[in-house]
């Protein structure tokens, strides 16, 4: 158990790398607090496998450190720094039987031999793995091996932190809820450190206390699945999060009012005010859910036509338009519009975002 | 389900059995059919039956040629697959050392047969050649044309020499065809070197590993030119192998209806170890 620490970490893949688009991740400082349940969420080739590897020492950062509880183990190989990682196919001992692969890194550590068989019996009742102890790995199935691959992950009790990088890839859909709560009993019962890397923001936010996203090399911002959705620091973490994701229009500001196209969005002065400081392109960030429609005009009611209706089963997914600009909102199941129907959008209390240059302004 | 005749069909397949006829079995059928005949010259033959066949079977120098052949096989392929396995493992995985690596251990693979035998046939002659030199100079007694054991550890130098490089390059494809995330996951394990060779590597070898015994094996079994090019199978008949012995029947000695018989015994032979050898590789890996 440790507390994981970057400081001014950036790696590149290239020889001599100069440009920022040379870094595979970019200069960041982060911290994986002991015993957090995180997700490290982002698109495909945005960096996050890059950092999973920095942190389990398979691969040694350009630059910057890596501390484990302070201890600098940048130039430390995995072996030394007692962590665990599950990949994203599974990786097993064909050789080998379902006990002996996941007694293989205690064995390889030369703990006692009644410590091996307490821990692998442990790790084989939660995965309920127990009834095929002594068969060949080989023969398994994709699902059964990825529970091996998690077991060898979890067998030793002492790792800094239990890293998975995609690991439900290859798992069926079904299963992946099953494997996704037992990870969260056993977080719950062991407290490990947990980094699970993903592209599925449904994954990520069922499993994690904390959600880091990433794109292109950055880490743009840490919080609770709550705070990911409500108050998005960037409007990529808006816009990937959420389906639909968040809605992004340019706006400008007239004096203390923000207007998206002719109307006045419902944004508290002091925020216009700060936007107004900065420079940039601006930006109106609204949640599809936070949207309503309401019967006539009233104060602070915006006038907009309806484009399209997709019916998504427990609830209608409307394409609006305003001015010249579109955006998704959701209704309930009994909403009966048509397409070219006059509506009336109200933004809910503090829903509606202003993001100057993709940051949000605060 | 309703199935089509058509006899056409088989006119598809004409070219290929053509071609199959004459490639292998028409002249595989006149040396079954000079088996059972004793041809003195080309117009007089007489039908003998199985009769090469029990001569053959009783005949010692045969017993003793066949028992060289496997020692050579054998000791050939003991040496081979461990030092080509090795030789695979200690190769450069990336960079310009890989094209220059594979290209020198190509080369042995691109000289023809008795071009080997002679380049060994120089190399180690005691008089001028280097290695020969080399060696008697260490106050090694070497003398490939007149002991036996010299000869012997000349022809399998040899063997090794041109063929080692096979079996290098079928592992180093094998090796090269394991996911990366294997030795991530062994570093991650704790794994020792070993470990990673004993539990990751050789169970992702045992595929080319089969070819490459199977081949060396086969080939071994049936070297002709390079002992013949080197020793002359000599000296006395000390490494005079299966093919060696069979040529100086069929050509030698003119005796076409025995070296017949012999072949067919030779070729079955071959297949049945060649079989023997698959499967007890296959059955070890189903295991």
């Amino acid at each position: 158990m440790a507390r994981i620490e970057f400081s001014s970490l950036a790696h590149s893949y290239a020889d001599a790398p100069a440009a920022d688009q040379d870094y595979a991740l970019k200069r960041l400082d982060h911290c994986w607090d002991d015993g957090g349940a995180y997700a490290l969420l982002g698109p495909s080739g945005c960096g996050k496998t890059t950092l999973l590897n920095i942190t389990s020492g398979l691969l040694a950062p350009s630059e910057g450190r890596v501390l484990f509880d302070g201890r600098d183990v940048t130039r430390l190989q995995p072996q030394e720094r007692n962590i665990a990682q599950v990949f994203q196919f599974p990786v097993i001992y064909d050789t080998m039987t379902v006990y002996e692969n996941l007694a293989f890194p205690l064995r390889n550590r030369k703990a006692p031999a009644e410590h091996i068989r307490k821990r692998v019996q442990a790790v084989a009742e939660m995965l309920e793995l127990s009834q095929l102890l002594p068969r060949r790995a080989r023969h398994l199935g994709a699902h059964e091996k990825q529970l091996i691959s998690m077991g060898r992950g979890l067998v030793r009790e002492d790792v800094s932190a239990v890293l998975f990088d995609e690991p439900l890839t290859v798992i069926d859909p079904h299963m992946k809820w099953v494997l996704r709560r037992k990870l969260r009993e056993i977080h719950a019962e062991f407290g490990h450190t947990l980094i699970y890397v993903t592209h599925d923001q449904t994954e990520a936010l069922t499993f994690a206390d904390q959600v880091v996203v990433m794109d292109d090399g950055r880490v743009l911002q840490t919080g609770s699945p709550q705070d990911l959705f409500e108050r998005p620091k960037h409007t990529f973490v808006g816009y990937f999060i959420g389906s639909p994701g968040m809605n992004v229009l340019p706006c400008r500001i007239d004096g203390e009012r923000a207007l998206l196209g002719d109307a006045v969005l419902p944004v508290p002065a002091v925020l216009v005010h700060r936007a107004a400081q900065r420079s940039g392109a601006l930006e109106l960030g609204i949640r599809p859910e936070l949207i309503d429609i309401t019967p006539g005009t009233g104060p602070g009611s915006l006038p907009a036509s309806l484009e399209r209706v997709d019916d998504m089963g427990n609830y209608q997914l409307l394409q609006v338009r305003i001015g010249d600009h579109r955006l998704a909102v959701t209704a309930p199941e009994q909403f009966a519009g048509r397409p070219g129907d006059p509506l009336h959008l109200q933004f809910q209390e503090a829903a509606a975002l202003l993001y100057r240059d993709g940051q949000l302004v605060e | 389900m309703e199935r089509t005749r058509n006899e056409r069909a088989w006119l598809l397949v004409l070219p290929v059995m053509i071609v199959v006829a004459f490639s292998a079995i028409i002249p595989l059928m006149t040396v079954v059919n000079y088996s059972v005949q004793d041809i003195l010259d080309p117009y007089t033959r007489f039908f003998v039956g199985t009769e090469w066949f029990r001569d053959i079977l009783r005949d010692d120098s045969l017993h003793a040629a066949l028992g060289r052949q496997l020692v050579f096989s054998f000791t050939v392929l003991l040496i081979q697959i461990p030092l080509g396995i090795a030789i695979a493992l200690c190769m450069p995985t990336r960079g310009i050392w890989v094209a220059i690596t594979l290209v020198a251990l190509a080369l042995p693979l691109l000289v023809p047969w008795n071009v080997v035998g002679t380049i060994w046939q120089l190399f180690a002659r005691q008089d001028i050649g280097l290695l020969g030199v080399t060696i008697n100079a260490m106050g090694i007694d070497y003398n490939y044309t007149g002991s036996r054991m010299g000869a012997w550890l000349t022809v399998v130098a040899m063997d090794v020499w041109h063929w080692t490089s096979l079996v290098v390059l079928l592992c180093y494809s094998g090796l090269r065809a394991i996911p990366d995330a294997y030795y991530q996951a062994a570093r991650i394990d704790g794994a020792s070197r070993w470990a990673v060779f004993r539990h990751v590597q050789l169970p992702r070898l045992t595929g080319v590993l089969t070819i490459a015994v199977l081949l060396r094996f086969m080939d071994s079994f049936m070297i002709y030119a390079e002992p013949f090019v080197l020793t002359g199978g000599g000296p006395g008949s000390s490494t005079t192998f299966l093919s060696q012995y069979l040529a100086t029947m069929a050509i030698g000695q003119f005796d076409v209806g025995r070296a017949a018989a012999f072949s067919l015994i030779y070729f079955l032979i071959i297949l049945a170890l060649s079989w023997v050898f698959y499967t007890i590789i296959t059955r070890s890996q189903k295991g």
